[in-house]
């Protein structure tokens, strides 16, 4: 090609990272910023966006506290994995009925985490259906406040009704080991989905 | 930093600098990462100050999420302004990782779960 020479070729500083990311879900409260914090190497970053669903029946926003919350909220972090990877957390937002929106949110993430609070497990259900029905991996982390964990693991895979092979953990979001074990989990996990069947 | 790029990358596909007739939303996701053209083309015209602000913060390459969340707008606003630059050839885009579930990549699975063991 001539003349090619005179075009500037981006240095390879300036090339772009590839992206991946995986969803951190649940109930509202339940500590999904925290879990971003606790691992990210940026302080989260939020986006809103405002609802405009034509066809959202008005019903549907029944129930929502603030008139500010005509937008929904996205708290994200980021976790350099090498020089030219980088693996994005999304913290779904809490209003349940309408994280759904955000469509480009499931669609190519690696998998979720879905966090449980263990004194409202109801509160995270909404979340385990979403990534059941859409086939999206995901591992349960069940965030024991002040670090404690009541209840063993085999009664909360009861009360969740978990499918078999869907690893629940127990973890503190407030700790950055903690939540790495986690997501490493979830790889994990999809690592031996994708061995191949023996 | 030259030459650590070994393993083959080719041209990236989706450098979207004039190739395309027009950009639609759908080439801009949440971690889709864009970089301004440097040097920006002197055909453009002038950009407005809203595309300006958003070419300073990607000069080095930066996710739509996180350019949204640094303008303080909502990602499909700036998806508008983002379509705008692309189609004037000062920005480029690079898609997403892509993931698909019947045939998982294996070596980026691996490659994450080194990066967090380092965590």
């Amino acid at each position: 090609m001539a003349g090619s020479d005179t075009i500037a070729q981006d240095s390879a500083d300036r090339s772009a990272p590839d992206t991946v990311k995986i969803l951190i879900a649940g109930g509202f409260g339940v500590g999904k910023t925290t879990m971003v914090g606790s691992v990210s190497e940026i302080v989260p970053l939020r986006t809103e966006e405002p609802l405009t669903m034509a066809g959202l029946d008005v019903d549907d926003l029944r129930g929502v506290e603030e008139k500010r919350a005509t937008t929904v909220a996205l708290d994200f972090g980021r976790i350099s994995v090498s020089d030219d990877l980088v693996l994005y957390l999304f913290g779904t937002p809490g209003q349940q009925r309408f994280w759904f929106m955000w469509n480009d949110l499931a669609v190519g993430a690696l998998g979720a985490v879905v966090l449980v609070d263990v004194r409202r497990p109801e509160t995270s259900f909404a979340a385990i259906d979403f990534f059941e029905r859409r086939g999206i991996p995901f591992v349960i982390a069940v965030n024991g406040f002040y670090g404690e964990h009541p209840y063993p693991v085999e009664d909360i895979r009861e009360s969740l009704a978990l499918p078999e092979g869907v690893p629940v953990l127990l973890c503190d979001a407030r700790e950055r080991e903690s939540c790495r074990d986690v997501l490493i989990a979830l790889i994990d996990r999809l690592i031996d989905d994708a061995a191949p069947a023996r | 930093m030259g030459g650590s790029d070994s393993a083959g990358r080719l041209v990236r596909p989706f450098t979207l600098t004039g190739g395309r007739t027009r950009p639609s939303r759908a080439d801009f996701t949440l971690i889709t990462t864009v970089t301004a053209v440097d040097p920006q083309p002197q055909t453009a015209g002038r950009p407005q100050p809203e595309h300006l602000r958003i070419l300073r913060l990607c000069e080095r390459p930066v996710a739509v999420a996180e350019l949204a969340a640094r303008l303080d707008l909502p990602v499909s606003v700036v998806v508008i302004m983002l379509c705008d630059l692309l189609e004037a050839g000062r920005i480029t885009a690079h898609p997403p990782h892509p993931v698909t579930r019947t045939t998982p990549d294996l070596d980026l699975l691996q490659k994450v779960r080194e990066g967090l063991g380092r965590l």
